[in-house]
């Protein structure tokens, strides 16, 4: 005889006590399966693109930082790109390495902070959390170094970047290569093969290969699904095509992938600092430009590889000091429109568990 | 056979965090102990020289804010006399293209950051609290100013 | 301390052993009621100290220092606090089982007490039935939190309820059978001459299966990380306490800690020796050993993330029990075979066993259902 239930709606209202932002799920929830997911989002709209047609080119700048406020110097360097593609303007050589450089380095830490929150979510109670962020606070200390700021830097500038290097900041990038190397083969010790991980993490949240291709996913996202398909190496922009790096993928797409996903990508950013340290040349950083920048009218594309995935920028211009349209593509908003088919059938622990594998940032998806 | 599964990770967990457990902390003591902040740091507060300015409110309008609010009158030679020179710090974002937008040097980010007031109407400085005689002025864009402040304190350079 | 001729006394209980503490005194059930009292209070406040103090070191900070010195009055500041917040009612619970559950869920903390030992015959009552009181007076506190679940009348306190009651109950079996291995080896259900009984060797040495089972199931029991999913901050659903605040609440959040202190003195005492130490006077060998069962406590809640609500069923049903029932197995036929003392070569057999079973157990295990068709 089988028991009569009913399912209930349960809301998981904006503010949550798991981290991620201000994001809303309605779960139709039966017994504990959850049987239906609505996401809604818009809590953190501040309308960026509008504000932009109302800043200069250079103003522009600080605007896109707030986008993926986790990892603010790739956005930048997205919107810098189109601009100059708009332009038709010429970066030095020393700006182009430094730019790489600090993409690296804000990609490492941006991975700790999604790593370290997916762990948390999975329950253990804030000491891997608190690993990372001592490790991105090395990060964030040569970041403080090079530009003043230590979350939002806005150091791209139209033709180059805002200052050139201090004189302490590449002994101090030499000393934090091999510390950050061991530390990441630590917590590999910690929880790679740890067994409640593996038990509450593999085969959960599976996205299969056809589906992340079809939804126009990007990121540790798609890579975790098995697709080898990265932005540096399939689209290189700025000087990444004289770096020898790995795409590193996962196999079915669970949880796990994407976690180790992660990991992997932290080590071959290492790599790719340690070459560019050694090539560096030098020379100024800053290219001439207008002080009000007027190109001519026209529209450019120029996408960059970001923490989350694609961030691209479409950049329309009417030849005057405004942009005319600057529309951004955020990656986690395309991620997430897969949320619904990866969570249904599972559990609500899972929930929690497969939402916080995604590591979106509600500043990029909402705007 | 192959066995997997059966423990070994949450011992090898277990070690690395009693490991941890033996490094120092990293934690300070604020506000008996303090960090040196970097010396580009961008403060909440600009910095102004009144010899050097002109009065040619070119921070004013690439301030993407529009925080930054000057009234000038005529004056001897080729300047203006600065009537009202009035930045609105709760409304600044400190991005510092002020500062790289000055053709003659002499806007400066500020080096302080403890600011905190109780009123909101306190926040607004006027030009006499910004001068370069009674305030630090930071290296941002300007590294000239870098040998006056104290180096910044690493997290990479303390013993383990 | 092994010495070569190594005996476990099965029979120990017949030969009478003098106490060191003198029983049968008319003031010795008001000294015992008082020392309990005050044992508890303040163990329960030293443990919520360390915790603090030793997750945030295992997490590369300090934990609480400004309230007194090395923090040690933060605990008596957050009583203070909750002593002073409103204690809100809702409007449809039932009264008088709302008010009553806290005390349902922390009394028997101290009751179970009682028959503990602190030094050779110290303990407020040497019944000869010690560990089945243990057992039945801590299952009590299982209906504390079935009557706070269902008095709030809110579905969410009543579903946190259901999955503590579900996990406790079937986390009993495995206790309970672990336990009764320990009973066998000793010989008698008193806990004073079980802690007698391993005066040449403690019980983790000859029965680590027993210890493992305990530990593991003594962590489930009382809610504690990897198993702590009912009070977890990043589920969204409460748990049983939502809808208690100021003191009620605090008197869960101390029963929670006050289990805790048993479950580390009856490890203490079942299976490290209890009082039993070379040079120190035995209540304080007796305190040593809790701090030390607390601190692996406390480290696997630092390290380890959390098990799901079907994987913790499937671990207790599928995995913890039948190895209960083959280590109870197991300590039968050795008892049986060796009546008066057990040799020296058992220790390595037990151990070799253990590993074998544990092996065994992970190629056989599957964890928990996977995804659900809709």
């Amino acid at each position: 005889m089988r028991l009569r239930t009913e399912p209930f709606v349960l809301n998981i209202g904006p503010v949550h006590p798991s981290t991620h932002g201000v994001f809303r799920m309605r779960a139709t929830l039966d017994g504990e399966v959850v049987v239906d997911l609505e996401p809604v989002f818009g809590y953190l709209h501040r309308g960026i693109e509008k504000l932009a047609e109302e800043r200069t080119y250079g103003g522009v700048i600080p605007l896109t930082d707030r986008l993926d406020y986790v990892a603010s110097v790739t956005n930048n360097l997205g919107y810098v790109l189109a601009v100059e593609k708009l332009a038709g303007i010429s970066v030095p050589e020393r700006a182009e390495y430094i730019r790489v450089i600090t993409s690296e380095m804000q990609r490492i830490a941006a991975h700790l902070v999604s790593v370290g929150s997916f762990l948390n979510d999975a329950g253990a109670y804030f000491t891997p959390f608190l690993y990372m962020y001592r490790e991105r606070e090395n990060i964030v200390d040569l970041f403080d170094m090079v530009c003043g700021q230590r979350l939002l830097y806005s150091y791209m500038r139209i033709g180059g970047v805002s200052q050139d290097l201090p004189d302490e900041f590449l002994p101090a990038l030499r000393k934090f290569i091999p510390r950050m190397r061991s530390r990441i083969d630590e917590y590999d010790w910690l929880l790679k093969e740890n067994e409640i991980l593996l038990a509450r993490a593999k085969g959960v949240g599976v996205l299969p290969r056809e589906t992340a291709i079809n939804i126009g996913a990007s990121g540790p996202v798609l890579r975790g699904s098995g697709v080898k398909w990265d932005l540096r190496k399939a689209d290189p922009y700025s000087v990444y095509d004289r770096f020898e790096f790995d795409i590193p993928t996962g196999e079915i797409g669970d949880c796990y992938d994407r976690y180790r996903v992660r990991i992997e990508e932290m080590r071959q950013s290492l790599r790719i600092i340690e070459q560019a340290v050694k090539q560096i040349p030098p020379g100024e950083v800053r290219s001439e430009v207008p002080h009000l920048l007027r190109p001519p009218a026209g529209e450019a594309y120029a996408h960059v590889e970001g923490a989350t995935g694609e961030v691209g920028f479409h950049v329309v211009s009417d030849g005057s000091i405004a942009p005319y349209r600057c529309h951004i593509r955020a990656p986690s908003l395309m991620n997430l429109t897969a949320l619904k088919d990866m969570i249904v059938g599972w559990k609500v622990q899972d929930l929690i568990l497969i939402f916080g594998s995604f590591a979106i940032t509600m500043g990029e998806v909402d705007r | 056979m192959k066995f997997e599964r059966y423990g070994i990770g949450i011992a090898k967990g277990l070690t690395v965090t009693m490991r941890n457990l033996l490094r120092r902390r990293i934690t300070t003591q604020y506000p008996e102990q303090r960090l040196t902040v970097s010396r580009r740091t961008r403060g909440n507060e600009l910095v102004w020289s009144k010899e050097k300015c002109t009065g040619c409110a070119t921070c004013a309008r690439t301030c993407p804010q529009g925080v930054i609010h000057i009234v000038t009158s005529p004056g001897e030679e080729n300047r203006y006399n600065v009537e009202v020179f009035e930045v609105d710090t709760g409304y600044c974002i400190s991005c510092g293209l002020c500062v790289e937008a000055c053709p003659y040097d002499a806007l400066f980010m500020g080096y302080a950051f403890e600011l905190a007031k109780y009123r909101r109407g306190e926040l607004v400085l006027s030009r006499d609290d910004m001068l370069i005689e009674n305030k630090q002025a930071s290296a941002y864009f300007h590294p000239e100013n870098a040998e006056a402040l104290p180096k910044q304190e690493l997290l990479i350079d303390r013993k383990e | 301390m092994i010495v070569p001729n190594i005996t476990v006394d099965a029979l120990r209980h017949f030969a009478p052993v003098s106490p060191d503490w003198p029983g049968n005194e008319w003031w010795h059930w008001l000294v015992f009621t008082v020392i309990l009292i005050v044992f508890i209070l303040v163990m329960v406040i030293i443990f919520i100290w360390l915790e603090r103090r030793i997750i945030a070191w295992f997490a590369a900070r300090i934990g609480p220092n400004r309230t007194g010195p090395f923090g040690i009055f933060q605990n008596i500041a957050a009583a203070l606090k909750l002593l002073l917040k409103e204690g809100i009612n809702p409007t449809n619970a039932d009264i008088i089982i709302f008010w009553l559950a806290p005390i349902v869920a922390f009394a028997p903390v101290i009751i179970v007490l009682a028959v503990v030992p602190f030094q050779n015959g110290a303990l407020l009552a040497d019944l000869n039935i010690g560990i089945l009181f243990v057992v039945a007076i801590s299952s009590i506190s299982t209906i504390g939190i079935f009557m706070a679940g269902w008095s709030s009348s809110n579905k969410y306190s009543m579903l946190g309820a259901m999955r503590m009651i579900a996990a406790v109950v079937s986390y009993e079996i495995p206790v309970v059978l672990a336990l009764a291995g320990v009973v066998l080896l000793a010989g008698s259900l008193s806990l004073n001459d079980i802690v007698i009984a391993q005066e040449r060797v403690p019980f983790i040495v000859l029965q680590p299966l027993g210890f493992l089972l305990l530990f593991v199931g003594g962590c489930a029991e009382i809610n504690r990380s990897p198993f702590d999913l009912m009070e977890a901050d990043s589920e969204l659903v409460a748990g049983f306490h939502t809808e208690y605040s100021g003191i009620k609440w605090a008197m869960f959040f101390l029963g929670e800690f006050g289990e805790m202190v048993v479950m580390s003195t009856l490890i203490a005492t079942l299976f490290l020796g209890g009082w039993q130490g070379p040079a120190l006077p035995p209540w304080l060998w007796l305190l040593i050993k809790i701090f030390i069962v607390d601190f692996v406590m406390i480290w696997t809640r630092a390290t380890l993330p959390r098990v799901r609500i079907d994987q913790l069923m499937a671990l207790a049903w599928k995995f913890m029990f039948p190895l209960a029932l083959v280590n109870l197995i197991i300590t039968a036929i050795q008892v049986l075979a060796w009546p008066d003392a057990l040799p020296l070569y058992v220790i390595p057999i037990n151990w070799a066993i253990t590993i074998i079973l544990v092996l065994l157990g992970s190629k056989l295990f599957k964890v928990g259902w996977g995804r659900v068709e809709v």
